[in-house]
């Protein structure tokens, strides 16, 4: 019973091992360790997952111990398993260990491997916690434990400039959005006296929907301020694309298939509560299309291939946040699901080519790799229309159902979500032909190119047959499929099952339709893209000189950064520069500390002349005491 | 209670006003010595002089008091604590010496700040 306190366990142990030890360790040993951690909790979380399904309404709740009791913030350290976590633990053990193994042919060369490995465990452990924990507080310490592995993992290169600048960016973002989460659990605290996520939702099953603003809005507002950070959504996006600095595998298991989607499972986690408060439901679904539509648009004409696939990323969770924001928690938590898989097998194919070309990660000089790498280049093929919504793939599945429960909502939503899609068809089907179509644009490192060793070729092939397969799990009713995956969450979701989901009639025909016109439209767009660039740059180049502001603005990512430094950054850093040259230096440092010490110092350089260190000047002195002391007591005496 | 005799009459009497004078005398020699001379050596005579100039006094106070034997004892520990006390004054003068190759006091000024 208990098993399920092993799953995070036994990384940490691997973390420990790796991390105090592992640069004594041959190399071999110590990706065997790693390995065999993510092995063994991945085996577990099998386990776990088939006695879930077994009987999804069930909710295994495994009690360790107390941890925090004072008054009634009664906090257990405990573990609950249900339909949610039991998913949410497949794909992050199951996807972790391919990473784990691939990452073994990846990171070949470096030297401090051991390290990485360690750190790569450690986020193993903190994103099982986070997902199994029972109550907020607990979940929090695995929120902040993967916002540090990542920070660990993505200034991994510390020799660099931009790796470290890449991971304290990151990190401070997502320090934004926590004081939002903590800030949630606070009023929640107060409006429910505990944090106990099971005995949250029993109370919130007794209150109405809040139409206005209050406590519950406030709070769940709050907590998606923390999901902004957390899954790279706006306003808070931006730390997402420079977190591409760390090595890929990190990319690919941190910023694409587990970590980003924390935010979502929060959500998801504590769905009944978001029910409550429509308001923030609608901030979520506008914030989510936004931020697909801006992040697909910004991927249109990125060099890096990596920064394609960065917001690409942004873009997919933009997706899941439209379909939580509509109620479609199922909906959203799927595409979680599928994303995971050909999103990691897209970064990890990326990371295939630059490993190939000897890390060189800007597309415009490939090109006709097809023949040079057949396993990245089918093995990526199977995700990128996955990525574009070809239909009868995973992607097709979970985004057509987040589409549909969009327009049932609000045929704006829906519109601005097909046009995100457009623009997802376009990157996606441009940075594969410049890859991998056309003729080599540099020869020198087309000659050089090699396939990759199967430590990471096999990983790839695992992963794109996950990634054919996650379509079995939920592919549309209306399209005669059984949307599994939303009858195991159902009970997951829905919790106290008193408050039921909007429920969503089925119109087979309308359904139908929607999906053929974002279908038509995405293929358009992606041969569009496919004729534009079969023959190169040549398109690019034009449109480049054509439309010099529209490419520029584009290219440049809208200059959100650039405002941002100059509006939010700067003006703090020279806040921060005042406050340090005045209060700090001037106040603390100068009036506090410097002036005493000043003034005692130059009183006591002024005494010191009195010192000549000469004794006759010693002798005689005393002798003048003396005679001065002598008058006063004769003084005195008369 | 008497006048206090002058200076010539206190000496030409034998009294005990006498060997204070004598001790006082010997006693500011020694002072000045200290004050005025620059050489160690000098001034360690200087110090000397007033060692002795005190022992006077205290040997004068002994007599005056009835002949006690207390005085006398006291005094005889003194001289060999004198005795002492110059073997390791002079030996932190030639030590001085060796330091600068002077014996000069002013030109040993070094504890200052």
């Amino acid at each position: 019973m208990n098993s399920a306190i092993l799953i995070p366990l036994i990384p940490f142990l691997g973390f420990a091992l790796n991390g105090l030890v592992g640069h004594r360790l041959s190399r071999a040993l110590s990706n065997f360790i790693a390995c065999s951690a993510i092995a063994s909790s991945f085996a577990l979380s099998l386990v776990w997952f088939i006695r879930v399904l077994e009987n999804p309404q069930h909710r295994f709740d495994l009690m360790i111990g107390q941890w925090i009791a004072v008054d009634y913030l009664q906090i257990p350290f405990a573990f609950v398993i249900d339909a949610l976590s039991s998913i949410m633990l497949l794909v992050i053990t199951g996807i972790g260990l391919l990473i784990h193994i691939y990452s073994i042919g990846y990171m070949h060369h470096e030297k401090a491997t051991a390290r990485f490995f360690a750190y790569l465990n450690l986020f193993v452990f903190f994103m099982t916690l986070l997902v199994m924990s029972s109550s907020l507080p607990l979940l929090f310490v695995g929120w902040e434990g993967v916002g540090l592995c990542s920070y660990l993992l993505i200034g991994y290169y510390f020799e660099t400039e931009e790796a470290p600048r890449a991971g304290l960016k990151a990190f401070l973002y997502n320090r934004v959005g926590d004081v939002g989460v903590l800030l949630g659990m606070m009023i929640l605290f107060l409006v429910f006296k505990t944090l106990t996520i099971s005995d949250l939702l029993q109370q919130v099953s007794q209150r109405g929907v809040e139409n206005y603003f209050g406590w519950l809005t406030f709070a769940t507002l709050m907590l998606f301020l923390g999901c902004t950070g957390k899954s790279a959504q706006i306003p808070l996006y931006l730390w997402l694309p420079d977190a591409m600095a760390g090595p890929t595998p990190v990319s690919a298991l941190i910023h694409a298939a587990t970590m980003v989607t924390s935010g979502i499972y929060l959500v998801c986690r504590l769905a009944p509560l978001f029910v409550l408060a429509p308001h923030t439901l609608h901030l979520i679904a506008w914030i989510g299309v936004l931020t697909a539509l801006f992040a697909a648009t910004m991927a249109l004409f990125q060099k890096d291939i990596k920064k394609v696939l960065a917001y690409s990323t942004v873009s997919q969770l933009g997706f899941m946040f439209l379909g939580l924001g509509v109620t479609g928690f199922s909906a959203g938590f799927f595409h979680v699901f599928t994303h995971a898989w050909f999103k990691a097998l897209l970064f990890l194919g990326a990371g295939s080519v630059i490993v190939a070309l000897h890390h060189e990660q800007d597309i415009f000089k490939m090109g006709g790799l097809r023949k040079k790498l057949p396993i990245t280049f089918y093995t990526m093929l199977i995700g990128a229309l996955c990525l574009m919504g070809f239909p009868g793939t995973s992607g097709f599945a979970s985004k057509d159902e987040i589409l549909y429960l969009t327009y049932l909502h609000s045929p704006m939503l829906w519109s601005l979500g097909v046009l995100a899609a457009v623009c997802t068809a376009f990157y996606t089907t441009r940075f594969m032909v410049l890859v991998f179509a056309g003729q080599p644009r540099d020869l020198n490192i087309f000659d050089h190119a090699h396939e990759s060793p199967w430590w990471m070729t096999i990983p790839l092939i695992l992963l794109s047959l996950g990634a054919l397969v996650a379509v079995m799990f939920g592919w549309p009713e209306a399209f005669g499929g059984h949307n599994r995956i939303a009858s195991w969450l159902q009970s997951a979701i829905h919790y106290a099952q008193s408050i039921q989901p909007e429920v969503h009639e089925l119109h087979i025909g309308l359904a139908w339709k929607l999906a053929i016109i974002t279908t038509v439209a995405s293929l358009l767009s992606a041969g569009l893209a496919w004729k534009l660039y079969a023959e190169g740059l040549e398109w690019e180049q034009k449109f480049e000189k054509k439309c010099l502001h529209t490419y520029r603005i584009l290219r440049e990512k809208y200059y959100v950064d650039q405002a941002v430094q100059t509006l939010i950054i700067n003006p703090f850093f020279r806040l921060g520069q005042v406050f340090w040259k005045l209060g700090d230096v001037i106040l603390i440092d100068g009036i506090g500390v410097n002036l005493p010490g000043a003034v005692t110092h130059v009183m006591g350089d002024l005494g010191s002349h009195l010192q000549t260190g000469r004794l006759r000047n010693y002798t005689l002195l005393s002798l003048l005491g003396l005679l001065g002391l002598l008058v006063l007591l004769w003084s005195g005496r008369t | 209670m008497t006048e206090p005799l002058s200076f010539f009459q206190a000496l030409w009497m034998g009294g005990l006003q006498g060997y204070l004078w004598v001790g006082f005398l010997l006693f500011i020699i020694g002072l000045m010595t200290v004050v005025l001379r620059r050489s160690f050596l000098l001034q360690f005579m200087g110090i000397e002089l007033m060692l002795n100039a005190i022992n006077i006094i205290l040997l004068a106070f002994g007599k005056w008091h009835g002949g006690i034997p207390t005085a006398s004892t006291f005094y005889l520990f003194i001289i060999g604590v004198a005795a002492c006390e110059a073997a390791v004054g002079l030996a932190l003068i030639v030590e001085l010496y060796r330091l600068k190759s002077t014996t000069d006091a002013d030109q040993h000024s070094g504890l200052r700040h």
